[in-house]
């Protein structure tokens, strides 16, 4: 039962992450984009790990395509004009492939060891998912996470530089 | 019982997508997004192997991750506007300054 | 007591950099640059005066002054270290002593000149290096210092570097000191090498002079490296085959040709072998050798003496001539001899070459006055100044007299006990002797025809710059003088037994060199140690031939001024030939000279032009082919770079599964 609720979502999201590389209009390739995250999120769920499907939504899905949805609507763009050259296509479709199977043969090949860690299914269900990343995140990556703050707020004054229009 | 192989292989058909995307498209919005759906598919793969090891640490990168790309969106979509307004378009073809 | 050597040569060379990168822009007046290069070495010659004395009243005569430490590599140590000794206190006072009076006479002939102050921080220079060669207290320090007079006699001899002639004196002196550089080096080499392998690694000159005796009487190693450093000799000392840059230098001005080419430099290569007398001593090949070189030099050098109307090439000659005599005296194991005429030598020469340069001085003024373009150092325009420059007639005179080795005078000391030592030394043979006592026949000839013809009979200078012939200032007639004094009593210091003296100088140099003529047995041979009737005899003799010399030359020059003239056109060849120095300069161009710009016009056609600017070019043209075709993939469209990464990132990942 599980399995195949597995591979009803995979195979959404794989559909859908073929529209996105493959829509005329941004718009749809947006729209396509937002329902693979959803997918995403789906996993995240299905892999005892609630909070990050939820900041999967929220970031993701919420506030990174909206923006990207406001920047396609601002721009006002029409559909690409035209089609590539034959030959980036080959050498694109080549390069991929390649990237897929070389992923592949190490997802095939690589000794995932079995568990190491300390946080099972049973520590998770008693403890709760958000507790545990927040107990991690703020003792043992403090310092990262600072430094990440600090990176939003910089990208925040950058994109206010750029895009206003005079200075 | 779904393994770990399972995810990672959606992951990694993700990213051959995104790839293609990212060297096929031309509007550099679509190469944008299709860069976030690599990202994501990396994230896909981080949370599994978590998972599958038992340990915080992949979520915890998951998580930095997506606050880059959060920063990357605001600054890439700026940039985008910016150059728009300078030359009318943002097929990535009429982008050749790297050129001198 | 001797812990302040160092300051001897560190004068000058504080002269020499304060005249040096002061001089031009911020001194600029000729006075303070001249009070400063003189100062120097005046300074010098104080400290010298003191450390001379100190050492005549001690009766330990080796002292060795180290301040640092210069290089240490396995068992060999060598310092910064001067050594002081009889030979070097008596070369420091001839260095320090001529030098500043040079360097006084200096400020009024260069007077005017432009880079006045270069000059002095060369000449400055210069002394430095002579002192660090002479205080050297092993043979890298001396090689320093014979390597550095080498430069600023290049340096000095291109002063008026504008002049082609200059420059070409110049090079040619230094590729030819060059060549005996490198036998020095050589020699060097060998005795480090040959010490060495009997367990003594040093440079050090003491300990050279004290393991000697490890190298074996008469051994091929120890005659090789001798002859190896007296190849160096020559290069330095300008003795055949090496002679030919020495009458070439004269195109430097006249006080550096005196105290260089004449009282100083020169004579480093007869020091150098008063310095390794022990090795000289032990082989008795190379002695015959550096006695025959340094007599032939002399006669050669004095023949062609003969026939130079240039006022400074006859000197040039005679100097060739009189360090030949010095060499003889060196290789017939007279090497307190040697030393001794080393000393009057720098006096009366210095003497001459200044007077010299005071007359060609007021000539210059007299024809620069009368807008004339004669040629100030030709003798053919001179004659009969006696009467307007008497100061410099009387010094030039009294230098003439000891030349020529008239008694009483200091040439005639040095000279005699050279000539007694060649004809009665274990080392010597009448052979030499002969040729030593016709090149002193020789030298009082054409010393005399070059006094008369410059200070005797008619003044043949042109009508209108002949009244304008004036004696020079003081700073110039006070060094002859001085030098003139001193050229008349100089050689009292080493009056001969026989003449009733005690000869000092002898004794004074005792500890040098008698240690190697005791073991090795050179000296007068026992049979004529005490007869004194031939020594009276012998000397007899050439004051006879130095007579016969000047006699000639007053014939020919004074009494019957048209008889040279009918001998150069009876024996028009042989004029030619002397004239043009035998043709030694050309024939050693045709048989080194060409044959090295032959090959090197080979090496620069070929080698240079098509191998390795080819290599260079080819190295240019293959990179801007290869950027050619690369720039096609520079497009500037950022996806076929991403492209190029995603290979990039294939390949690697690829390399990383597969390993």
């Amino acid at each position: 039962m599980e399995i195949l609720f597995f591979y009803l979502v995979a195979l959404v999201a794989l559909a859908s992450g073929f529209l996105v590389i493959r829509c005329q209009s941004p718009v749809n390739s947006a729209l396509a984009l937002v329902n693979t995250f959803f997918c995403l999120a789906v996993f995240y769920v299905m892999l005892n790990a609630p909070f990050m499907a939820a900041v999967q939504i929220m970031v993701y899905a919420g506030a990174i395509m909206v923006l990207i949805l406001f920047v396609i609507m601002l721009l006002n763009l029409g559909i690409e004009a035209r089609q590539r050259y034959m030959r980036g296509i080959v050498w694109s479709s080549l390069g991929s492939l390649l990237m897929f199977l070389v992923a592949l043969f190490i997802i095939k090949r690589g000794r995932v060891t079995g568990a190491t860690g300390d946080i099972t299914e049973y520590t998770i269900q008693n403890f709760g998912h958000t507790e545990l990343i927040g107990m991690t995140m703020f003792t043992e990556f403090l310092l990262p996470f600072e430094i990440a703050g600090i990176l939003l707020l910089v990208a925040v004054v950058g994109a206010l530089v750029l895009a206003k229009r005079d200075v | 019982m779904i393994g770990v192989y399972h995810y990672m292989t959606v992951a990694a058909i993700l990213f051959a997508m995104g790839t293609y995307g990212v060297l096929t498209r031309r509007n550099a919005i679509v190469i944008f997004m299709c860069v976030e759906l690599m990202l994501n598919s990396v994230n896909l793969t981080f949370i599994s192997l978590s998972r599958h090891l038992q340990s915080m640490d992949g979520q915890i990168f998951v998580f930095f991750v997506m606050s880059v790309a959060a920063a990357e969106a605001a600054v890439g979509l700026a940039l985008m506007i910016t150059f728009f307004r300078n030359r009318e378009t943002i097929d990535v073809d009429q982008i050749n300054m790297l050129k001198l | 007591m001797y812990d302040k050597l160092w300051l001897i040569p560190l004068f000058p060379l504080i002269g020499s950099i304060i005249n040096g990168l002061l001089g031009k822009r911020f001194i600029r007046n000729e006075k303070v640059i001249g009070a400063i290069g003189t100062g120097a070495v005046f300074l010098s010659f104080l400290v010298s005066c003191k450390y001379f004395f100190q050492l005549l009243g001690d009766p330990v005569k080796t002292h060795q002054n180290v301040i640092a430490s210069w290089m240490s590599v396995g068992k060999l140590q060598v310092d910064w270290g001067f050594l002081l000794d009889p030979l070097s206190a008596l070369m420091i006072m001839v260095v320090c002593g001529v030098g500043s009076l040079i360097h006084l006479y200096s400020i009024g002939y260069m007077h005017g000149e432009e880079g006045f102050y270069r000059y002095f921080s060369y000449l400055n220079l210069f002394v430095f290096a002579m002192l660090m060669l002479v205080l050297g207290n092993n043979a890298l320090v001396m090689f320093i210092g014979w390597e550095g007079v080498g430069l600023c006699s290049y340096l000095l001899i291109g002063y008026y570097f504008e002049k082609k002639s200059a420059g070409d004196a110049a090079k040619k002196a230094f590729i030819v000191n060059r060549v005996g550089d490198f036998g020095f080096l050589l020699g060097l080499f060998t005795i480090f090498w040959a010490l060495g392998s009997n367990g003594v690694w040093t440079l050090n000159f003491v300990e050279i002079a004290e393991n000697g005796h490890l190298l074996g009487f008469g051994g091929a190693v120890v005659t090789t490296a001798t002859l190896c450093f007296f190849l160096g000799a020559t290069g330095k000392s300008a003795q055949i085959p090496l002679y030919t840059w020495l009458p070439d230098a004269m195109e430097g001005p006249t006080p550096v040709s005196a105290l260089i080419h004449a009282a100083t430099m020169v004579t480093a290569g007869v020091y150098m072998i008063g310095r390794m007398n022990v090795l000289f001593a032990m082989s008795p090949v190379t002695m015959g050798v550096v006695a025959l070189i340094g007599a032939f030099t002399a006669i050669f050098a004095a023949s062609i003496g003969f026939a130079q109307n240039d006022i400074k090439r006859v000197l040039a000659y005679s100097t060739v001539s009189q360090l030949g005599y010095m060499f003889m005296a060196m290789g017939v194991g007279a090497f307190t001899a040697g030393i001794f005429h080393l000393m009057t030598h720098a006096f009366f020469k210095a003497c001459l070459f200044l007077g010299s340069g005071s007359v060609i001085h007021a000539m210059h003024h007299a024809m620069h006055h009368a807008h004339l373009d004669d040629d100030p150092q030709d003798m053919r325009n001179m004659g009969g100044l006696r009467k307007r420059m008497p100061v410099t007639w009387a010094t030039f005179g009294i230098s003439c007299l000891a030349i020529a080795g008239i008694p009483g005078l200091a040439g005639f000391f040095s000279k005699d006990e050279i000539l007694w030592w060649t004809f009665g030394s274990s080392h010597g043979s009448i052979f030499v002797w002969v040729i030593g006592a016709i090149a002193a026949g020789m030298t009082a000839f054409y010393m005399f025809r070059c006094l008369f013809m410059t200070f005797h009979g008619e003044q043949r200078t042109h009508v209108k710059a002949k009244d304008h012939v004036h004696e020079s200032p003081w700073v110039i007639t006070l060094p002859l003088v001085v030098l003139a004094f001193l050229a008349v009593v100089g050689g009292y210091v080493g009056v001969p037994a026989v003449l009733g003296g005690s000869n000092h100088i002898h004794h004074f140099l005792e500890p040098v060199f008698g240690h190697a003529q005791e073991v090795y047995r050179i000296g007068i041979k026992e049979a004529l140690e005490h007869n004194h009737a031939i020594e009276y005899g012998l000397m007899a003799v050439s004051i006879a031939i130095a007579l016969i010399g000047i006699g000639l030359a007053t014939m020919l020059y004074l009494k019957r001024p048209e008889l040279p003239a009918l001998f150069t056109r009876r024996f028009a060849r042989l004029h030619r030939a002397v004239f043009n120095k035998w043709y030694i300069d050309e024939l050693y161009d045709a048989m080194f000279v060409n044959t090295i710009k032959q090959f090197s016009l080979l090496c620069w056609r070929f080698f240079d032009v098509k191998i390795v600017d080819g290599i260079v070019n080819g190295t240019g043209k293959v990179v801007s082919a290869i950027s050619a075709g690369l720039r096609h993939t520079q497009t500037g469209l950022f996806q076929n770079y991403a492209l190029a990464m995603v290979f990039g990132t294939v390949v690697i990942v690829a390399i990383f599964i597969f390993n």
